[in-house]
Formats: C-alpha cells, structure tokens, sequence
C-alpha cells in the first residue's frame, strides 16, 4: 500500500496547516448535499467503500449511473427514509493547505435552531443560491428566495465573520453571467441592509463540479477562486490578537501534586487575547488585582500564551478565585452584567415562560436568570420586528434577563466567548435556548425599518 | 496594543496548527467534565484513540492525579499485546484501572449470546458497560469516539445525552452551541462524552507522531497467519479459526483498529512506523472501520442500531 510516496506530497501533508470550520446553508433543493458530497469527493475526502454504500443503498434519489454525492451525508435511517437532513452532522476534509470542518446544517423553516447551532462555532458560511429559483422581473429586479434571507440574518446575528454566496445550479442557466451578476446584485444590496461585513460570491454548479475545487471551462468570465481556494485563503484568528485577555476559569489545582505544597493552578483556555508573564490582570466579576507569575503547559514553562491555548495560570497573589471566575486584562476588563439584554434563539418544544427562572450558562459560570421583557421578536423572513409575549421553537429575538449573580461579559460582536450563553430549563435540563449579549441597545437584528 | 513583527509570527504560529486547536479543545472539554460531572470516568481499551486520551488527560490535569478513574470494558476476546500494553501504560501513569468483562456478564446472564465462545462481543460491552455504569454510578463516560469513524457518529453531539436505558436518541439531542457544554442530568441519566470527535484518522495519527505515543505493536506492520475471506484478512485465532477450503496465508500486516478479535480485521500494509502510517492513512482509499470491521457492515444503519441500544 505505502510503496511509493513522493516526497513532495508528504512534506505538504505534515507541513503546519490552519483550521477553518464553516457551515453550508440551503435548503433541501438548493444541491446542498450535492455540493458537500463534491467537495469530499473532489478533494478525495470520500473513501472507496462509503461510494460502494452509497451505490448499494436502499433510497437513491438519482437514476442511472451517476453517483448520488448526497446520500454521503444524510446519516441516520430516518433521514435516508424522508430524503431530508434532520439535524447537524458533522464532516471532515483537508487539502494540503488547510484542514476543515463542516457543520452539514439542514435549511428547512422549522430547523433555524440547528442552523444556529452549526453556526455558533462557525467561522464561515456557505450559503446556497439555486440560481433557477430565483424570480428575475423583466423589469430588472430580482426577489431573493426568503431562505436566503432567512439564512443570511442567521448568519449575522450569529456573527459569522466570513459570508460566502455560493449561486449554485449555473448549468440550468446555461452558465450565463448576465443571471449571476444580477443575482449578486441583488444580494449585495440586500446584504448591506442587514449589515454583513465580508461577502464573497461564486458561481457554480455542484452537480457538474464547476468552480467547486476545478475552475472547468465553462465559465471563463468568472476569474475568481474556486469555492475550495476560496475557503482555503479565508483568514480566521487576525482578529483577535489585538484583543484583551478573556480568562475564564474552569478548574482550580490545588497542591500540585502534593499536599505541603503552597500551589494554586487556574486551569482554563484563553477565549480571547494573550497572556505573558507579569501581566497585570483583575479578577472578574469581584475586581480583585493578580499579578502573572507563571503560565504552565505540563511540565512547560512558558513566557506567553495566546487564544486557543489550554493552560494553568499561576499568580503572584493569594486569591480566592474559583471556577466560574474570569481573568482579565486590568486595562481593558470585560463588562459586569446584572441585567442582560441579548438576541435569543428558543431552541425548546417548550415555550419561553416569564414567571419560571432558568440556569444561564457563561462561560464557565452558571447563574440562575429571569426573562424580565421580550423587547422584540424577529420574523426572519422579512426582518420585520414585532411585539411577543412568549417565545416558541425557532423563534429569534430580543430579551432582556436579570441574573443573580453578575457576569463579566462583553458584547458578542466583540468576543464569541465571552458574549455567548445558553438557557436551561430547571426541570427538564433541557438546553431551551442560545444567547449573544447585546451592549448597545440595537436589539435583534439591527435591520428592518432602518 | 501593536505588536512586534517576531511576536506576529508566534501568534501565527500559535494559531495555525490544527493539531493545537484539536488539543486544546480535548483538554478544554476534559476539565469541563472533571468541573461539572460527578463521578466521570475515562474509558481506556488500550487502542490509539484512547492512547490519544490519556495523553490529553496528562495535559488537562498533570502534575495532579487524573480526577477520574480508568475504565476499560473487556469483551475478553483480546489481542495479548493489546493488554499488556495496557497494563503497562496505566502502570506508567499510577492512575486507577477498573476492569469490568462481558464474560462476567456471560455468566450472570444479563448477557445471552448465541454462541458464547465465538460471537462478536462488541455490541455485547454495551450491556456490561451499562452494568459498570450502575456499579460505579458514573454519570459521564469519556470515549475515544470520534465523528469521521461513521455516519452516525458524525451527528452525535460532544456530551452526548443517555436516558435511564443508557440509550441514545438521534432525534432528542440537546443542541450544543459555542463551547458551553450543558453537562445537567437527571439520577440514572448519563453522559458520554467525547474529546477527540472533531479528529480525523490522520490527525490521531499524527499526533502519536508529535507527541510520540507509544502503542500496541499490533499497529505497525508485522507477519501474520491470516485467511483472506469475503474482502477482509481475517487473523488466525482460536477464536476465529480457518472454515473449511479456506488457505491461510502469511501476510505482513497491521491493525488500523483494535477490537474484538472475533471482528477485527488487519491491512496488507508494510507501514512500520507512525512516519509510514501516516503517509498511508493520507493516502488511503478505504475508511477506517470500512476497512476492519466486520460488525458495521451488517446492514447500512448497524452503528446507529447499536447506538440508541447504550453502545458508546
């Protein structure tokens, strides 16, 4: 099997690559799966025997011969039976240049909630575009498909920072450029509207492999990246480095190892920023100073560490600090919250009920909370704004909550990490909704009237 | 804050490795489990991925004891060196092993197979899984599990919710946002929960490589008696001896995943070092489990079947 490997190949293999996670957006018809499925398959990510599976399996929506790329991603039986995606799955390939993973999130009205949760940890999404679907008026104007729009607000309250359009199925349109250029158009205005900052387009077509990871010929009036170099170039941690610390404390260690010893270890990862040695930083939410003595990694001593990086943190002061706790940078800490407000997505079959308290989950803390007002409910179809009493599966909008205890927080668009939180229902310990801490007063969206 | 150009690099550096990022999202996950879970445990076979684990565990929580014990559920249809590199690994690191046998649950009865003495244990260790479960109280499991292994997989969740049967149910899963993890669970519920689900193949692989992990020998390419059969090399054993009209054959193997003898299978491969594994893994046609596991190919859906039964 090993005999001959060019060298050439094993030296790109093992050089250091970087980490992208991305979503796909579409609905059903859109050639989502079809498009995932090309991806593997032209980036060799398919193995010959899931090909062999999806050859013999039992609901193929394809006649003939040619290979039905999608059923490589519809994973449980129900799903194989309905021909419809259920729920976030996950898949893995990489190029020489980049590793990636991709949240497979379904497009349907009734699953914004799964849509959320793939974007949460998302930094880039592909939203599909099936260019036959979209209605062109001879008078020139173009109505995007409400899941487009639907998708698009999705990924700017979840703040994904890297928005790619994918204008899918240009074969059905003869692979005309006047069509797609419309169509980008239209969405470049509607986009503005919203608020997404960094937008790219790509037309393609998943079924014939256009533009995906091959260029091909039949569109030589596109002179852009193909989706696969697109996704390769897109930057990811540039942001952050410039940030202040986020700390949050998950585990204390005590004694290292020994009982006489005099050692206290913070154990956590760093969400946001960096950390040297002598850093001045205060204790959050209590405001207590702590001095940087030491930043371990096993039996490593480092002189810094940076976001991402799991470490335990010694300090020059006696503290009481415990989990749940965050260290920040003394110059630039986060905001301590008794009062929240926040755009939600109601993730339960149960609705939102005022009068019960819920647990909050940030960061490492967890505090029992109260929705105090739903300021605005969402309707994502048309970005409008409207008054609710409850919330209901799917639902979006703006609340505001008061916690018990405070939270050393800092607005979602700013940090991922120290902006995000979730609900819990008390009884059912069910995980009943997502939350991104609003600072200002913008609320949901930032889109309708304005 | 500005930043010097060499301080730039290091940041890039720091932020660009993809098995850093893997890392320290593994130990990240660990120390939420020993943070929020009762009584965990760690379930070790001895296998790559669960030599991957136990070396995350020594980053999440060394110089201190690991605060789990070690669990390993034993179909009893072991490779002998598999075992032995067990012991000695667990010897190495002073740290607890329990060990819990599916013949012990032969014996009880809670266990019925139809032929005790060659059938697949595998999708027996759920049962003593569960058993071990309920002797020891642990309300979160931590596996080896990752999501590139199967279809199924790829939809489970980090901390995976089981109900009072131990059962997984694709369709209830608890939406899992950012990394705040609900690990709140109700008596007799469990977690599982996997660190290593965001790997891939090539990535454990790797990681034995830069970490330098050490493994059973059985994963570097070796000679062995095996019978060619139905696509796969099944390895002469007494547990799974030749049918008759069937040659043995001496090949050089190895073993891509460890499980019970009675349905894991090696690759012709003469990959005798990580360096040569992972060039093969990256080059490799056919899955891990595609490859191996006889158990899988049952029917389109089997791991999820075992799955919602309490298989891990």
């Amino acid at each position: 099997m090993s005999a001959t490997i060019p060298k050439q190949f094993f030296q790109e293999l093992t050089r250091e690559r970087g980490l992208l996670r991305f979503i796909t957006a579409g609905s059903v018809d859109d050639g989502k799966s079809t498009l995932i499925g090309r991806l593997l398959f032209d980036s060799k990510g398919i193995f010959a025997d899931q090909l062999d599976a999806i050859s013999h399996a039992r609901h193929r929506r394809t006649i003939g011969d040619a290979i039905d790329l999608s059923l490589l991603t519809d994973g449980l039986e129900a799903e194989r039976e309905q021909g419809i995606t259920i729920d976030v799955a996950y898949r893995y390939f990489a190029t020489p240049r980049r590793k990636f993973i991709i949240a497979d999130t379904p497009g349907h009205e009734q699953y914004t909630r799964n849509m959320v949760t793939g974007a949460s940890t998302a930094d880039a999404v592909v939203i599909l575009i099936d260019v036959s679907k979209v209605k062109m008026s001879d008078d020139g104007s173009v109505e995007l498909l409400v899941q487009t729009k639907r998708h698009s607000t999705i990924a700017h309250l979840l703040q994904i920072e890297h928005v790619v359009v994918a204008v899918n199925k240009m074969d059905l349109v003869h692979y005309d450029h006047a069509v797609y250029d419309r169509i980008v158009q239209a969405y470049r205005e509607f986009a503005q509207r919203l608020g997404l900052k960094d937008i790219r387009t790509i037309p393609l077509s998943a079924l014939a492999g256009d533009n995906v990871v091959t260029a091909g010929d039949r569109m030589p009036w596109y002179q852009g990246p193909t989706l696969i170099e697109l996704l390769e170039s897109l930057s990811v941690y540039d942001a952050c480095h410039d940030e202040p610390l986020r700390f949050p404390v998950q585990l204390v260690a005590r004694h290292n190892g020994h009982e006489a010893n005099d050692f206290r270890g913070y154990m956590g990862r760093i969400e946001a920023g960096k950390v040297r040695r002598g850093d001045r930083l205060v204790v959050q939410p209590g405001g207590s100073a702590a001095t940087v003595k030491d930043i371990l990694i096993l039996d490593q001593s480092l002189e810094s560490a940076v976001v991402g990086q799991s470490v335990t943190l010694l300090l020059e002061e006696h503290l009481d600090i415990s989990r749940g706790d965050m260290l920040a940078s003394a110059d630039r800490p986060a905001t301590p919250l008794k009062t929240v407000t926040a755009d939600v997505c109601w993730l339960s079959e149960d609705p939102l009920d005022p009068r019960r308290n819920y647990w909050l989950k940030h960061t490492t803390r967890q505090v029992t909370a109260r929705v105090i007002k739903i300021n605005t409910l969402l309707d994502i179809n048309t970005q409008q704004k409207h008054p609710a009493d409850t919330l209901r599966l799917n639902d979006i909008a703006s609340i505001t909550l008061n916690v018990q205890q405070p939270l050393a927080a800092d607005a979602y668009d700013a940090t991922r990490a120290t902006g995000a939180f979730i609900l819990i229902d008390e009884v059912t310990h069910q995980t009943v909704a997502a939350g991104m801490i609003r600072l200002d007063d913008s609320g949901v969206g930032n889109v309708s009237e304005r | 804050m500005m930043h010097t150009t060499a301080e730039k690099q290091v940041l890039d550096a720091a932020s660009n490795h993809h098995l850093d990022w893997l890392e320290s999202e593994a130990i990240h996950i660990m120390r939420e489990v020993a943070a929020e879970c009762g009584k965990p445990a760690l379930l070790f076979s001895g296998g790559k991925d669960s030599v991957v684990l136990l070396r995350i565990a020594e980053k999440a929580f060394r110089p201190g004891k690991f605060p789990f014990p070690l669990v390993h559920i034993d179909t009893g249809h072991n490779f002998a060196e598999v075992i032995e590199f067990r012991d000695r690994r667990i010897a190495e690191l002073g740290e607890q092993l329990i060990v819990r046998s599916v013949e012990e649950s032969i014996r009880r009865g809670t266990v019925r197979l139809r032929n005790p003495a060659s059938d697949s244990r595998n999708a027996a260790q759920a049962v003593t899984l569960l058993e071990t479960i309920a002797e020891f109280q642990f309300d979160a499991c931590i596996g080896g599990a990752r999501r590139d292994e199967e279809k199924a997989r790829a939809k489970e969740r980090i901390f995976s919710f089981r109900d009072e049967f131990g059962q997984w149910n694709p369709k209830a899963q608890r939406p899992e946002l950012w990394d705040l993890y609900n690990t709140r669970i109700h008596p007799g519920e469990n977690m599982r929960v996997f660190p290593i689900s965001n790997w891939t193949e090539l990535d454990v692989w790797q990681y034995i490589a830069r970490e330098k992990l050490a493994l059973p020998p059985i994963y570097f390419a070796h000679e062995r008696q095996v019978i060619p059969r139905n696509g796969f090399l099944v390895p002469l054993t007494t547990l799974t001896p030749a049918k008759e009209g069937e040659v043995i054959e001496t090949q050089v193997v190895r073993f891509r995943t460890v499980g019970d003898i009675s349905c894991t299978c090696p690759v012709a491969s003469d990959a005798a070092t990580v360096e040569a594994i992972i060039a093969e893994t990256a080059m490799t046609k056919i899955t891990e489990r595609g490859a191996t596991r006889m158990d899988d190919r049952t029917s389109e859906a089997s791991m999820e079947q075992r799955k919602k039964a309490g298989y891990f």
